[in-house]
């Protein structure tokens, strides 16, 4: 019989139990998450419930969760304020509270795990929460994820100023933080959330100039169309927005191409993309649970037999995180794919298309490498996405590696989407068959000083190696199988006078 | 497409190296990959090249500055590192380290406090001193794998991506044909470079090679002014400042996993990064409040003695093994230089590598990965194997 070693650097033993147990843990409180989190606690389960919102203001400059595009007013800096108006904004929240849903807002979730292939050394199931100052790990029996769906926004020149923004921001600008500061709003696309986005403005009183749409006719259903036609909102068909264009306040105007090619202008302070919305899937990507392209409901989902669970045994979802479907948008990649090609072929190729690392659609398909390193060498001349594409299908991981598309502190929430259509496009395929960019912790970008673990225990800090804490690995070459060898190991294990 | 003089298995920075090599030579090279270049542990390291241990180390050292141009391409290579600490237990270690340095024939400065930061703004009152190596440096991962596949088709070579070898024929005592499901693909020399799946492909030749495959993570900052030296490291930590100007560290422990014919199935990062986080604030604490915007974690495999195996086999004599045991980013430009003599010449002409022989693991047994605890291990299982309660 073996005797069984120990490896005391490895992992194995050394994490700690959780910070507090909870049997569930409901991340996010909108109405899937609060109904799902009511519904556990009915049944006699202990449940907390959180939701990253309100997030710091900081947070929403980096268009984190949703696209504010910066047309918020300064009512978003009064913290107090902002958590009364999500209060206000979700009675059900009251009612959670009444049936005992412990429930803590301005908390995100930014990363959770259960043992699996690759991960067998933790004591249990367990997420990581944070708010401004610290982070913290929670256990749980059961995980449910409401998390919800982010704006999916494509880039057009002008479109990384302020005033340009997702439906899902303007929704919550509106509807939970009274906080919007615009007035006159051109909408792009002509879908069910683009038709729903402009009654609601309507309803707030805003002035909605005109809906676009790149194809030949409007997408949404009859209803929703004839209501807006009602309100007397145009719709601009087989029309294309070329370019945002503005001064130090943002947009003040969008350049648009007709149906006849000719470009006008429409006067708006803010342009509202909504063609769609991406399920907030990066809790469960980085879990490992089971996800799969299901373009009717926007995207990549999670595997799911019933709509409830997962392939994860403690993982449950609940809400939009599900999947989206879209009236008059049957195949949410196709149309978006088909917005990108409009966009593209109307538009100049040195648009911004990632934002933070200011890396445009051309040096993206160009595969160029960034404008930090100078000057390319004459090699790259010979480099494009067709001659990556040489060697095997287009690989979002790969290209952002190399251009660094999708690498800044936004996570690739502005534009992993629309990278994956840009690659879809230029290689004349489909953007489904686009590979998923991995998620990974921590999905909220969190200051070092926050997310560190202060009161790290004893376990993870004995033992602490640089590497594998292999002593025969740093001997120098010639002195393996000589007297010194063991001397000179432990001082490159990080030993002192061994 | 058909078959090529030289097939390598594996499109990590060893076996491109190893395929860049040869192509130099004049050989024709296809390189073949389950997946696609530099996915692994090659694409998912802290890009240090310092590693003096090594004999294939002064070989790096020369051939380091020359890369972007030899290359034709990018790797963001930069000189020299700064390694320093505060505690004086770790700051007594990195003098110790530095003295092995030193009977290597490198140089090494000593650095005070007000020394390491003026190399490094982002440390802090608690630093109690330093060392500067004025050798040894750090590159970009995904840079420069890329990098050599480029290169390696600039001279005519080929790299063939989700192309799995299945198997691997032998007639006459030498592997004449690699099969994958994108089709079937004859050579004349085979070279098996492929991380911790070299062991099972190997065996398919009937040689024995013991690897432990070990999951290690990093996390990555939003971008910091950028350092004089990029590569710093210390309090327990291995990392660098991208150009970009990004903080990217890793260290800490590791996890023993399971790899199959096909790779790793995931390659999860954890709740350590709370743990590199800490690290990193109190090694940096002008760098507190930037924001972790990622972390990663990859595969590499591990013999019994950590060392590297290079080695051509005996029988059949047409096949070459290549893994570096999970130190094998900034070894590249001389581990593939080894792989391109000892297919060419039989023998690497620049250094002695003969410890780095397959034959030192003859006798491993069967069970070493148990008898190590090198295996996946609960958290249960842990604290009954190491006599601990509950950890404190």
């Amino acid at each position: 019989m073996t005797t069984r070693g120990f490896d005391p650097n490895a992992v194995a033993g050394k994490f700690p139990e959780p910070d507090r147990q909870v049997e569930v843990l409901v991340i996010g409180a909108g109405s899937a998450g609060v109904a799902a989190a009511i519904d556990a606690a009915r049944n006699g389960a202990q449940v907390l419930l959180v939701d990253e919102n309100p997030v710091s203001p900081g947070l929403m400059g980096l268009d984190t969760p949703l696209y504010y595009g910066a047309r918020y007013t300064g009512a978003v800096q009064a913290r107090g304020r902002m958590i009364e108006q999500v209060f206000a904004a979700r009675p059900a929240l009251a009612e959670a509270f009444d049936a005992g849903v412990e429930i803590e807002l301005g908390v995100s979730c930014w990363g959770a795990w259960v043992n699996g292939y690759g991960l067998a050394a933790l004591p249990g199931p367990v997420a990581g929460l944070a708010d401004e100052d610290r982070a913290w790990m929670v256990g749980f029996e059961r995980l449910i994820l409401a998390t919800g769906a982010r704006d999916l926004c494509l880039a057009f020149e002008g479109w990384d100023q302020p005033g340009v923004m997702g439906a899902q921001g303007l929704a919550a600008l509106l509807e939970i933080y009274d906080a919007f500061a615009g007035r006159r709003l051109v909408i792009l696309g002509s879908g069910e959330l683009a038709l729903r986005t402009a009654l609601l403005a309507l309803r707030r009183g805003l002035e909605v100039a005109a809906l676009i749409e790149v194809e030949g006719a409007a997408r949404g259903p009859a209803d929703l169309l004839a209501e807006l036609a009602a309100a007397g909102v145009p719709i601009h068909v087989g029309a294309t927005p070329i370019r945002a264009v503005g001064g130090l306040n943002g947009a003040e105007a969008v350049i648009i191409q007709g149906s006849n090619g000719d470009p006008f202008e429409i006067v708006c302070d803010t342009v509202v993309e909504a063609l769609g919305v991406v399920p907030n899937i990066e809790l469960l990507d980085g879990l490992g649970a089971g996800l799969a392209m299901q373009p009717a409901l926007g995207g990549h989902v999670p595997v799911s037999a019933d709509g409830r669970a997962t392939t994860l045994a403690e993982v449950f979802i609940a809400g939009d995180v599900a999947g989206v479907a879209q009236a008059g948008v049957p195949d949410a990649l196709a149309y978006r794919q088909t917005w990108m090609r409009a966009l593209m072929a109307a538009g100049p190729d040195d648009v911004v298309i990632c934002q933070c690392e200011a890396v445009t659609r051309e040096a993206l398909l160009g595969v160029r490498q960034p404008a930090y390193l100078g000057a390319p060498p004459p090699a790259m001349a010979r480099r494009d996405l067709a001659s990556l594409l040489e060697s095997g299908p287009a690989n979002q991981d790969q290209i952002k590696r190399l251009t660094r598309a999708g690498m800044g502190p936004c996570q690739g929430r502005r534009c992993r989407e629309q990278v994956a259509l840009a690659l879809a496009c230029a290689s004349n395929g489909q953007a489904r068959d686009i590979p998923l960019a991995s998620y990974r912790a921590p999905v909220r970008p969190l200051p070092l000083k926050v997310l560190a673990d202060w009161d790290e225990a004893k376990a993870m800090s004995n033992h602490w190696d640089v590497w594998l804490g292999i002593p025969t690995q740093w001997v120098p070459y010639d002195d393996i199988g000589t007297e010194r060898e063991a001397l000179l190991g432990g001082v490159l294990a990080g030993e002192v006078d061994p | 497409m058909t078959g090529a003089s030289v097939i390598v298995i594996g499109a990590g920075v060893t076996g491109l190296s190893a395929a860049w090599w040869l192509a130099r030579s004049g050989i024709d090279v296809l390189v073949l990959d389950k997946g696609v270049v530099g996915w692994e542990a090659s694409g998912r390291n802290g890009g240090g090249a310092s590693h003096y241990h090594s004999p294939l180390f002064h070989e790096e050292q020369r051939l380091w500055p020359l890369m972007d141009e030899m290359l034709g391409y990018a790797t963001e290579y930069r000189r020299e590192r700064v390694i320093f600490a505060t505690t004086d237990h770790h700051l007594r270690n990195y003098q110790q380290m530095a003295q092995i340095c030193r009977g290597l024939g490198y140089q090494v400065d000593d650095l005070d406090p007000q020394g390491v930061r003026e190399f490094v703004p982002l440390a802090g009152d608690n630093v109690t001193g330093g060392i500067h190596l004025r050798f040894g440096g750090q590159a970009n991962p995904q840079r420069t794998v890329q990098a050599y596949a480029w290169a390696l088709q600039d001279l005519g070579g080929r790299v063939l991506q989700h192309a799995p070898v299945t198997r691997i024929l032998t007639a006459g005592g030498r592997a004449t044909t690699v099969e994958t499901p994108r089709g079937a693909f004859s050579c004349d020399h085979l070279v098996i470079a492929a991380g911790a799946q070299t062991g099972m492909l190997l065996a398919q030749v009937g040689a024995r090679l013991p690897l432990a495959p070990v999951r290690a993570e990093m996390i990555v900052t939003e971008p910091a002014p950028l350092m004089a030296i990029g590569g710093v490291d210390g309090n327990g930590l291995y990392g660098r400042q991208t150009l970009r100007g990004n903080l990217a560290y890793g260290g800490g422990p590791h996890e023993w996993l399971e790899v199959e014919e096909d790779g790793p199935r995931r390659r999860p990062s954890t709740p350590l990064l709370r743990n590199l986080a800490r690290r990193v604030a109190e090694l940096l604490p002008g760098a507190g409040n930037l924001r972790v915007i990622r972390s990663w974690a990859g595969v590499v495999e591990n013999t019994p003695d950590g060392r590297p195996v290079l080695d051509r086999l005996k029988d059949p004599d047409n096949v070459t093994v290549a893994t570096m045991s999970g130190v094998g980013f900034g070894l590249s430009p001389a581990s593939g230089h080894a792989v391109r003599d000892l297919v060419l010449e039989g023998r690497c002409t620049f250094a002695d590598i003969d410890k780095l022989s397959l034959s030192r693991f003859a006798a491993t047994p069967d069970r070493w990965r148990e008898e190590k605890g090198w295996v996946a291990t609960s958290h249960a299982e842990a604290l009954a194997l190491s006599g601990a309660g509950a950890p404190g």
